[in-house]
């Protein structure tokens, strides 16, 4: 079983989308998700896929036209980076609260101003609070791989929450690796039909969809999106077991990569793990007790996890590949020791904000951020916790 | 078959059912009603509705005034939205997945605010794409929800919370959009103009003719508000005579582009007819602004003799 390709990130998840073959497809074009609609189209035009494709006017459209669909009971996916993330936003927000689990590529771009077109995590961290399931990917297959786990999920009856998959622009949606892919038929058996309890083109139940929600509901109902992110977690992981029974690819919330007897320890995500990996590598043949914590789960958040995981570190430093311009530090890094604070787990832990606008961070980089954890470790002593990485002095 | 307003009353039961909180004297329900009395009984229907006070008088939780499927999402996005309805409609229909005897209708509505100022770019998209869905804009002139803001659909010199008449600036100081002509720049098989008038046999037939044409059809009617425009709730059907009675809105239909006006008042009103009943034009009447009423009844002039020119000229070809 499975197929070996080579494939760009893009291609990836243009597949996926092609043997999940979802009702009803809304995007818009942008850099540098653009070619994943662009795939797409080439299968609605060629018949391989039942998608009605919809080429709307504007992101907000885009999401627009899913909510519309998956309201109406079609599976819904759409694709889009940075700025046209941005102008989603309000609709981002009414997709979680309506609770209908649409699929997104987000392809990590850096959000304006000024305009740059490369990587990094400021679009995804604008909306990390909107009620969307987030999962990250390191490389194409981790991109392939969570897009086809991603309706499971997010269609579960204790989650119908929307879900997006997210990689890195450029790094890996326009770079070429290996993948391995599961068969049509696999895929289509284990992504499953759609049946959607309440949908607008029941004509034997008609509903109405998206009221007017006041003091009167509107905060139980938030409570119940909360309640929903939290079983997420316990079906991210059911689903990624039996995902792993077909595909031989077991997902954790994070990837632990040589991180039990770690004293230093990064914790990052998406493309950024290979390049630390490559980094521990070489500083592990030197001795050098170092690993790395990928988070893929971003949303909901393994807090306790992620604490237990880092309570026998000596030293943590957490990458941002996106400024949270709080004067305190990113998001991940809040999340992260936020999180080893309420599990009463105190390692020094500094955060980096790296990669801004697609500024490369190399082997070296990684390598200076074990050098400093370890200086840390020796002096004991932090100093300042909210720091850049490959920023030009 | 003639319009029999008993019959269709008596055998066609409202889909929009008594018990919102649209303001007594609203032009609005009348034209949500008489829209979806057009709705055959055996078809389904979704509409679609931008927020504005249609929305939030209609749909407010756990009660709705809906019988049909209703969604409602944002302010600037009844067009995108009920798109991908439509287009969920198309492929599941395709694929088999709804039953294949079963026709459902799709309808947006949306005020003036939603449908000519900050939804006119997904209304726009929806209709080019050719969605198979009639637009509906009750257009009462202005953001009333949020208590009449002006729109691009305000009437010159009209007096509203962010044009004021003042002792320099005496209201609007701009025209109003012509959003008709826009969808007709669309090249839509029906466009229409109406209004709630006498039986309701034009906004009847309009509805009809719009929901059973294939493709994106729009329809701009008139839906005058008691609060903004300043009337006595009671006189909505009369300011709606007035409106049509003076030719400030014109009835017409484009049908492939081809205009046809639908009614010509055998003895066109003057403009003040229309204007002195309306708390909003009050400064108009101010000795000293006439040059104000002269320039509106101009413009109103000019617009329908642009229109008669128009159906001239496409009746031509």
């Amino acid at each position: 079983m499975g197929i070996r390709e080579r494939l760009s990130g893009n291609e990836a998840a243009a597949i996926a989308m092609k043997q999940i073959n979802p009702d009803v497809v809304a995007a818009f074009p942008i850099t540098p998700s653009t070619e994943i609609p662009q795939y797409f189209s080439s299968f609605v035009s060629n018949g391989q896929v039942d998608t009605e494709f919809v080429a709307v006017e504007s992101e907000h459209s885009a999401m627009s036209a899913c909510i519309g669909a998956e309201s109406a009971g079609a599976r819904a996916m759409t694709a889009t980076s940075a700025n046209g993330l941005s102008l989603m936003w309000e609709m981002i927000y009414i997709a979680s609260s309506l609770r209908l689990p649409i699929v997104m590529s987000l392809v990590n771009r850096a959000v304006s101003g000024p305009l740059n077109i490369h990587n990094d995590h400021s679009d995804a961290m604008g909306v990390r609070d909107a009620g969307w399931i987030m999962l990250f990917s390191e490389s194409n297959q981790e991109a392939y791989d969570n897009l086809l786990m991603a309706h499971r999920i997010a269609e579960h009856k204790d989650v119908q929450l929307p879900l997006m998959v997210c990689q890195d622009g450029f790094i890996t949606s326009h770079s070429i690796e290996n993948i391995e892919l599961l068969e049509d038929d696999v895929v289509k058996n284990f992504v499953g039909k759609y049946k959607p309890e309440h949908y607008l083109l029941n004509d034997k139940e008609p509903i109405a969809v998206g009221p007017l929600d006041l003091q009167a509901y509107l905060f139980e109902h938030k409570a119940q999106q909360a309640e929903a992110m939290k079983n997420a977690k316990k079906v991210i992981a059911e689903v990624s077991e039996e995902f792993a029974k077909i595909s031989g690819r077991k997902y954790e919330f994070f990837e632990k990569y040589k991180l039990d007897d770690a004293e230093l320890v990064v914790v990052c995500m998406n493309s950024t793990a290979g390049t630390t990996k490559a980094a521990i590598d070489e500083l592990r043949a030197q001795g050098v007790k170092v690993g790395l914590l990928k988070i893929r789960m971003f949303r909901p958040f393994p807090a306790e996890e992620v604490a237990e995981a880092l309570k026998n570190a000596k030293a943590v430093a957490v990458l941002d590949k996106a400024d949270s311009l709080n004067g305190c530090g990113g998001a991940l890094f809040e999340d992260v020791v936020s999180g080893m604070y309420v599990s009463n787990i105190h390692v020094p832990t500094v955060n980096y904000v790296y990669g801004i606008g697609g500024r490369d961070t190399t082997v070296t980089d990684i390598k200076s951020v074990y050098t400093d954890l370890s200086e840390i470790v020796s002096s004991g002593n932090l100093n300042n916790p909210y720091r850049y990485l490959g920023l030009r002095k | 078959m003639p319009y029999n307003h008993k019959e269709i009353v008596a055998n066609k039961p409202s889909r929009f059912t008594s018990g919102h909180r649209m303001c007594a004297g609203c032009g609005a329900p009348a034209v949500a009603r008489m829209v979806l009395r057009a709705v055959k009984p055996e078809d389904h229907a979704v509409i679609a509705c931008a927020t504005g006070c249609m929305e939030v008088s209609t749909f407010i939780y756990p009660y709705t005034s809906w019988t049909d499927s209703f969604i409602h999402t944002a302010f600037e996005c009844a067009g995108a939205t009920l798109s991908g309805v439509e287009a969920a409609y198309k492929s599941m229909k395709r694929q088999g997945k709804l039953p294949e005897d079963k026709t459902t209708k799709f309808i947006a509505f949306g005020g003036d605010g939603g449908t000519y100022d900050i939804g006119l770019q997904s209304l726009s998209g929806a209709m080019e794409r050719g969605h198979d869905m009639v637009y509906v804009c009750y257009d009462n002139g202005a953001y009333m929800n949020t208590g009449i803001q002006r729109s691009s659909a305000t009437p010159k010199f009209a007096d509203t919370t962010t044009t004021p008449a003042g002792s320099v600036i005496p209201g609007k100081m701009q025209s109003r959009k012509d959003l008709a002509k826009i969808m007709v720049g669309h090249h839509l098989p029906y466009v229409a103009q109406t209004i709630a008038l006498n039986n309701f046999a034009d906004l009847y037939q309009k509805s009809e003719k719009a929901i059973y044409t294939e493709g994106p059809c729009f329809l701009n009617v008139l839906a005058p508000c008691p609060r903004g425009w300043g009337y006595n709730t009671e006189d909505l059907m009369q300011i709606n005579k007035l409106a049509v009675e003076t030719c400030y809105w014109p009835l017409y239909e484009v049908v492939d582009g081809v205009y046809k006006i639908t009614y010509k008042p055998a003895n066109k009103l003057p403009i003040e007819e229309f204007l002195r009943p309306q708390k909003r034009f009050k400064h108009m009447f101010k000795l000293g602004n006439e040059w104000m009423i002269e320039e509106f009844q101009k413009e109103v002039d000019s617009r329908w003799q642009e229109l008669l020119d128009l159906e001239e000229i496409t009746n031509k070809s």
